[in-house]
């Protein structure tokens, strides 16, 4: 059975999630947002299943080649997304959330093969294909702060110069997306931190020992330094708030930078995640 | 005819007179016990706040003279002259009970457009009626329906989500700010009107730490007595300010009395922490340029006004989505009202063909010699059957198919054409 059906699935779930995440927004009615939130979890089933069918189709993991690389990253991104709707019971960053996902989904599908050419000798086994889920995973968790910290600083300037409209109402308040923000960071550092080492173990243990410089790894541990950083300054008396909020949206800036131009132009092991 | 309201409001009398004819909890149950043993109703239930006074009541005989001996009835139990009392007083009947009920209940008929309180104040009048055997079937499925749609109003309409009082939408925006408002502090700059509404709103919010501030620290004292809170010493600024989350100031000053230099110092010494200041004062009480400050957010009372304005208008927007909710529900009440009453009449109309069948065999067969005393009882065992299948039949379907029930909306017209005056109820 061929995957693109459960793509078109997944985006009609994604697209009619993001109308009903809209409409929430605006109108804040309850079974709105609960049906919204049930749609994309439809959605992230449907696109589980598209993920898995692929995988079978091309006998290869889904970080293999950049198509399947960014439909994960969008998976991962909605389920990241959806724990952090459920732990904080907040639904409105979810018409913010959304269009990233669909925006990667859409990419993925509409990337032509030949730039989308598979990583040939990729390590395998289980230490493996945890190094690239737990490291995709915390781009997501990074991808989910940047969205709070600008929804932060969207808020922030409207409720500073008074101008609060319709929706304002509806966000989070400022002091919950700051602690959202720092969850998803958090969760980001934590997996990037394991990934990483899982990483290190997975090259250990090829049977040809090679030592060799990737430029992808000096990326990594500037993005962690600077989120560890972002960590701390974001509880000092001079950085919190919106200034935190900006630090959190450049950290991710060269999040997409290490996940796009190092990764393509600069790394030799590293092409897709 | 069978519900009536007889009541006033805020719109038909002054407050002196709703005063007088307020209820409480014990006045209500005793007068609702009263009508009943009067006979002036079956069903009673008083629904009493500050701003209304209302007698809803069931009687299957009641009429407009009835409604008017419930209006003495009134005058007579809060000892005021009929005179004074009947020009605020109005009466509804029937759907416009049910309609004047539904919109109660959702906030449409509240000097707070959308307010909240009513719903809970209807909740409590039934249930307080109903544990006092006051209702009867009519009232107890009428109030049920009301809660539903005052539920329904508030969760499908923006009507009662927008704040409409200047201290109320300052707490939503220090909601918008910190969240749940009961792990934080805030202090009250004044002891007049408008800080005694803000406290109010905040004590509502159940915020953790109260601080109240005065030029008069006796006045403060008081205040701090009658709401919980701790008296901070007026001037020491620099202590007083470095620890709440909000500051609410309502205080009469001629020159700015939070300068930039002392929330800066303040702002240092809480880590820069977010602040809202809410100024409420004429003239401003908080210098205009701390609006510059980091994290901190400046609101004066002009901003609020703004705020409430929009919110009013917004509010005003979302009435004729909650008419239609309103609407729709008064269509199943009286749906529902008509399909009781319509089995009711049918009973009425089994018994009294069954006396008229009596009466017409008895003279149909009178002229006719051969039939036995056996099939002269045949025959009316047959039409017995007969009359059973006519009326049976409808009066089942009637309690079964929920969308014949939605058909029927005037039982009037069913007895009118079929019973005599004697026979109706």
């Amino acid at each position: 059975m061929t995957h693109q059906p459960f793509v078109i699935l997944t985006v009609l779930a994604y697209l009619a999630s993001l109308g009903l995440y809209l409409n929430f927004l605006y109108t804040g009615k309850e079974l709105t947002g609960r049906l919204a939130t049930t749609l994309m979890f439809l959605g992230l089933v449907v696109h589980y299943v598209a993920l898995l069918l692929r995988a079978k189709g091309t006998h290869t993991v889904p970080y293999h080649d950049l198509q399947g690389s960014m439909s994960l990253f969008g998976w991962l991104l909605a389920v990241t997304y959806l724990c952090l709707e459920i732990y904080h019971r907040q639904r409105t960053v979810g018409p913010f959330v959304l269009p990233i996902i669909l925006a990667f989904l859409g990419a993925a599908f509409l990337i032509p093969p030949a730039h989308s050419a598979a990583v040939q000798n990729l390590p395998h086994g289980v230490v493996f294909a945890l190094h690239v889920t737990l490291s995709i995973l915390a781009y997501a968790a990074f991808a989910l702060s940047c969205v709070l910290s600008l929804i932060y600083l969207g808020e922030e300037r409207l409720l500073k110069i008074r101008r609060l409209g319709d929706v304002v109402w509806r966000l989070p308040p400022l002091e919950l997306l700051e602690r959202m923000s720092h969850t998803s960071v958090l969760v980001g550092l934590a997996t990037i931190a394991v990934g990483t080492a899982l990483g290190f173990v997975a090259v250990d243990r090829l049977p040809q020992q090679q030592t060799y410089f990737d430029p992808k790894y000096l990326v990594t541990l500037v993005v962690m330094a600077l989120y560890v950083v972002y960590f701390q300054l974001a509880r000092t008396a001079s950085w919190r708030g919106a200034r935190a909020s900006k630090l959190c949206v450049f950290n991710f800036a060269l999040v997409i930078l290490s996940f796009t131009v190092v990764n393509l132009y600069f790394s030799q092991h590293h092409r897709y995640f | 005819m069978e519900i009536v309201l007889v009541g006033l409001n805020f719109r038909t009398a002054p407050v002196e007179v709703r005063e007088r004819v307020s209820f409480s909890h014990e006045q209500a149950l005793r007068a609702a016990e009263e009508l009943r043993s009067q006979g002036i109703l079956e069903e009673t239930l008083v629904l009493s706040t500050c701003n209304r006074s209302e007698v809803y009541g069931v009687n299957p005989g009641m009429n407009r003279e009835s409604a008017n001996a419930l209006s003495a009835y009134l005058s007579s139990f809060h000892k005021v002259r009929p005179d004074q009392l009947n020009p605020s007083l109005y009466h509804h009947y029937d759907h416009d009970v049910v309609r004047h009920l539904f919109r109660v209940s959702a906030g449409l008929d509240s000097m707070l457009l959308g307010e909240a309180e009513i719903l809970g104040q209807v909740r409590d009048a039934y249930l307080r009626a109903h544990e006092g055997h006051a209702t009867g079937p009519v009232l107890n499925r009428l109030f049920q329906a009301a809660l539903e749609i005052g539920k329904r109003v508030r969760a499908e309409t923006e009507l009662g989500t927008r704040p409409m009082g200047v201290a109320s939408a300052g707490m939503k925006l220090a909601e918008r700010i910190f969240g749940k408002l009961s792990d934080r502090s805030a202090l009250v700059l004044g002891a007049g009107t408008i800080s005694e509404q803000v406290v109010s709103q905040l004590r509502d919010r159940s915020i953790k730490n109260l601080y109240l501030s005065n030029r008069s620290r006796e006045k403060a004292e008081e205040f701090a007595k009658q709401y919980d809170g701790r008296v901070m010493e007026w001037g020491d600024w620099d202590n007083s300010l470095k620890q709440p989350d909000v500051i609410v100031s309502a205080v009469g000053v001629q020159e700015p009395l939070l300068t930039k230099p002392l929330i800066e110092r303040a702002m240092s010494a809480r880590g820069n922490r977010a602040l809202f200041l809410m100024d409420l004062g004429l003239p401003r009480n908080v210098d205009p340029t701390v609006a510059n400050l980091y994290n901190v957010y400046v609101y004066t009372m002009d901003d609020l006004t703004e705020i409430v304005e929009q919110n009013r208008a917004a509010r005003k927007s979302e009435v004729p989505k909650a008419e239609a909710l309103i609407e729709e529900h008064v269509g199943k009440f009286i749906s529902w009202q008509a399909s009781v009453e319509l089995i009711g009449v049918l009973d009425i109309l089994r018994g009294s063909m069954r006396e008229r069948r009596s009466a017409f065999l008895k003279e149909k067969l009178e002229g006719i010699n051969h039939f036995t005393p056996q099939d002269r009882e045949h025959i009316g065992t047959l039409m017995d059957e007969l009359i059973e299948k006519l009326l049976i039949v409808p009066a089942e379907r009637l309690r079964s198919e929920k969308e014949l029930r939605k058909k029927i909306q005037n039982v009037e017209a069913i007895r009118a054409l079929y019973l005599s005056d004697r026979e109706k109820p």
